[in-house]
C-alpha cells in the first residue's frame, strides 16, 4: 500500500512536468501579449518592459528560466496585477477557495449521501421519485441561477445573510456560496449514491446478510455501502480538484477573492506567470485526488487492496 | 411428532409486466422436529421461493399467503422484529451460490461474529472464540488466520463450508439448504453433504434439503416432497417414493435419473414437453401435458394431495 502510493507520487513528477511544458508553449502560442492593453506605449518603453520580464529572450531560455524558479517556488511577478507575486495572489485566493469548494463538497456529500440512501432504500416510492426529481432540478439549475436567486431571497428580502463579501470567511458570508456551489454537487452525489445502492441491494450476499437476521442498518451500513460507494469514489476524485475552477462564478457572484477569477483572468490577460502557477496547483490538484479516490478504492474493497502491490 | 413448521395453504405470487405469476398454490407441508426433508423439482418450481417466503425474503414484486409456522410463531407477513429474532438464531438458510453469498468487502470472521454478537449479545472476543471453533468444526484448516481472510481468497467449496459454519452458529432448530451443492465440483459436494448429515446427527437439527439431485435426497433425507409448477405432487417417505413413487411425475423423473446399470449406448429417458407456464396455469393438472396416463379430469379439476399410504400423499386423479 505505501509503496503503490509512493509509486504513484514518483510518477507525479514526470507527470506534473509534461503538464506544465505543454501549457508553457501553448500560451506562447498563442497571439498577443501581456501588455497589448496599455495604451500606446512608445516602443522602447514596451521594449524595457519586456526586458524587465525577461520576454525578450529566446523562448527556451525563458523557459528555462522559469522551470528553474519555479523548482524554488518562485513563479515570478504577476505582469497584470502589478505589486504582487503570482505566488503571493495564490496564497491569498487559495484558501478562499478550498474552504468554499471542501464545505461545499462536504454538504454534498452528507445530503446527497443520504438522499441516496434513502431513495435507494424506497426504490419507487413517493419519496424516492421527489428526491430524484429534486436532483434532476439541481442539475439543471446552473450556479449563475440559483446564486442570485439565494442571494436575492436570503440577502435582499429577508435579510438574513449578507448578500455578498468574504469578511474573512465569516459563517454568515459562506453560507450563501456554499449552498450555491453544493446544489448541483448535492444532485449528482444523491443520483450516483442512489444508482451504486440499487445495483448492490440486489446481490445475493445482501439477501443472505438478511437471513441472518441482522438489523437493516448493520446490512445497510457494513454490507451495502462499502460497495455501494464506488462509482461515488470515481466521481469524488477529478470532481474535488475542480473546486479550485468550479468556484469561478460563485465567486464572482458573490465578489470572493478565490482563485477561480484567475483561471480566466490570467489567460485572457497573457498573464504568463499567473497562468502557470495556476496550472500547477490545478495539475497537482488532480493528481493528488485520484491518487487518493484510488486509494480511497483500495479502503473499500480488499480485492483491490491486494492489486495495488 | 410435533411439527417445527407448518406450512398451510401457502400462496406466492410475482407481479410482473406480462401479469401475475403464481410461483407457488396452496402448498400444505409439515417439518418435524429432527427429520431431514427433501424438497425436490426442475427450476421454477416454486421450491426456493417457499422457504424465501418463510424467510421473508421475496423479491419486492412478491407476495405470499397462507400460513407458515414456526412454533405456533407466525412467519408469512410478520414484522421485522420478529422475523430478525428468529432468522439467523432458530432458523438458518444456506444459499445456493456461497461464491455470492458472502458479503466481498468484510472478512469473514466479521461477518460470522456478527451474527453471535446479534443473537447471542456475545462481545466481541468471546464471539471470535466462538467463529474460530465453527470453522474448526467445517474443517476449515488453520481458522485462526480464515478468521481475518476475505472471501476472495477462499475457494468455492470453502466459502460453502464458511456459509454453512455462518448458518449453524446459533445452533438453529431449522435449517434450509437450496442447492448447498449445485456450484461445487463432486468431491466437493462429497464432503458438504457429509457435514449436513454430521450436522442432522449430531444436533437434532430438522434439515430441508432443496435440490433437484434425486442421488442427494436418497442419501440423507426422511421424506421427500416433489414439486411441481408451484404444488406439492406427492410428499412421502423416502424409501417409499424411491420403491413406489405414487405420482406420474414422481416415476418420470425416477426413470429419467441416469444410473450405472443403464446401458451406454441407450439415450437417457426424458419427460417430454415443457412444464406449464406459471402466469397461465391450466385448470387441471399442471402435469396433465406431459403425463402418460391422463383421463378426462386431468384437463378440467385439479387434483389434490390425498393419501395413497402411510404417511405418503399424492396429488393424482388416477386410480392408485
Amino acid at each position: 500500500m505505501l509503496n503503490y502510493t509512493l509509486r504513484r507520487l514518483g510518477i507525479a513528477i514526470p507527470t506534473l512536468f509534461v503538464i506544465v511544458t505543454a501549457a508553457f508553449f501553448l500560451m506562447r502560442a498563442a497571439p498577443g501579449g501581456p501588455f497589448d492593453a496599455e495604451a500606446d506605449l512608445e516602443p522602447e518603453v514596451l521594449e524595457n518592459i519586456r526586458a524587465a520580464y525577461d520576454l525578450d529572450k529566446p523562448l527556451l531560455t525563458q523557459y528555462w528560466l522559469f522551470l528553474s524558479r519555479a523548482v524554488r517556488g518562485n513563479f515570478g511577478p504577476s505582469l497584470v496585477y502589478k505589486d504582487f507575486t503570482v505566488t503571493e495572489l495564490i496564497a491569498i485566493g487559495l484558501p478562499v477557495s478550498i474552504t468554499l469548494g471542501l464545505l461545499a463538497k462536504l454538504v454534498a456529500l452528507l445530503l446527497g449521501g443520504l438522499g441516496g440512501i434513502i431513495a435507494a432504500l424506497r426504490q419507487n416510492s413517493l419519496l424516492d421519485h421527489t428526491l430524484m426529481g429534486l436532483a434532476m432540478t439541481g442539475i439543471a439549475l446552473p450556479a449563475f441561477v440559483s446564486a442570485p436567486i439565494l442571494a436575492l431571497f436570503f440577502g435582499l428580502y429577508l435579510k438574513l445573510l449578507p448578500v455578498a463579501g468574504w469578511n474573512d470567511g465569516a459563517l454568515p458570508n459562506l453560507v450563501l456560496p456554499v449552498v450555491a456551489l453544493a446544489l448541483p454537487q448535492i444532485a449528482v452525489i444523491a443520483r450516483l449514491m442512489r444508482g451504486g445502492m440499487l445495483e448492490v441491494l440486489r446481490s445475493n450476499f445482501v439477501r443472505t446478510a438478511r437471513s441472518r437476521g441482522l438489523k437493516e442498518s448493520t446490512v445497510v451500513f457494513r454490507h451495502v455501502l462499502p460497495s455501494a460507494l464506488v462509482p461515488l469514489v470515481g466521481y469524488l476524485g477529478p470532481a474535488l480538484a475542480g473546486i479550485m475552477t468550479g468556484s469561478l462564478i460563485v465567486e464572482l457572484i458573490f465578489n470572493l477573492p478565490g482563485v477561480g477569477r484567475y483561471f480566466v483572468q490570467g489567460a485572457l490577460n497573457r498573464d504568463y506567470p499567473l497562468v502557470m502557477g495556476v496550472v500547477i496547483i490545478y495539475a497537482t490538484f488532480i493528481i493528488l485526488f485520484n491518487l487518493l479516490s484510488d486509494l480511497a478504492y483500495a479502503a473499500l474493497d480488499p480485492r483491490v487492496r491486494k492489486s495495488y502491490r | 411428532m410435533t411439527p417445527v413448521i407448518e406450512c398451510q395453504q401457502l400462496n406466492v405470487r410475482f407481479r410482473t409486466d406480462g401479469g401475475a405469476v403464481t410461483a407457488v398454490s396452496d402448498l400444505d407441508f409439515n417439518l418435524n422436529a429432527g427429520e431431514c426433508l427433501g424438497v425436490v423439482g426442475e427450476s421454477g418450481s416454486g421450491k426456493s421461493q417457499t422457504f424465501l417466503a418463510m424467510f421473508g425474503l421475496l423479491a419486492h414484486n412478491g407476495t405470499a399467503t397462507g400460513s407458515i409456522r414456526y412454533r405456533g410463531t407466525e412467519l408469512l407477513n410478520a414484522p421485522r422484529s420478529t422475523l430478525d429474532g428468529l432468522r439467523g438464531n432458530r432458523l438458518a438458510m444456506i444459499f445456493q451460490d456461497a461464491l455470492s453469498g458472502l458479503t466481498p468487502t468484510m472478512r469473514i470472521g466479521d461477518q460470522m461474529s456478527e451474527v453471535l454478537m446479534r443473537h447471542q449479545g456475545l462481545s466481541r472476543r468471546n464471539a471470535r472464540a466462538r467463529v474460530i471453533e465453527a470453522l474448526e468444526v467445517v474443517r476449515i484448516a488453520d481458522p485462526e488466520q480464515r478468521f481475518s481472510a476475505y472471501p476472495f481468497e477462499m475457494s468455492g467449496g470453502m466459502r460453502q463450508r464458511v456459509m454453512i459454519a455462518m448458518a449453524t452458529l446459533c445452533r438453529p432448530e431449522v435449517l434450509i439448504a437450496d442447492e448447498p451443492t449445485t456450484a461445487l465440483d463432486v468431491t466437493v459436494q462429497a464432503q458438504v453433504l457429509r457435514l449436513l448429515n454430521g450436522l442432522k446427527n449430531h444436533t437434532g437439527t430438522s434439515l430441508v434439503l432443496i435440490t433437484h439431485d434425486l442421488g442427494v435426497v436418497a442419501g440423507l433425507c426422511d421424506r421427500v416432497l416433489i414439486m411441481y409448477a408451484g404444488r406439492a405432487v406427492e410428499l412421502g417417505p423416502v424409501r417409499d417414493i424411491f420403491r413406489r413413487p405414487a405420482h406420474p411425475y414422481t416415476q418420470a423423473l425416477l426413470r429419467s435419473m441416469p444410473s450405472l446399470i443403464i446401458d451406454p449406448g441407450k439415450d437417457l429417458p426424458v419427460i417430454p414437453g415443457q412444464p406449464p407456464d406459471l402466469e397461465n396455469l391450466p385448470a387441471g393438472c399442471p402435469f396433465a401435458s406431459r403425463c402418460l396416463h391422463t383421463q378426462d379430469d386431468c384437463t378440467t379439476e385439479r387434483p389434490r394431495l390425498r393419501a395413497v399410504g402411510p404417511d405418503h400423499s399424492r396429488a393424482c386423479h388416477l386410480p392408485a
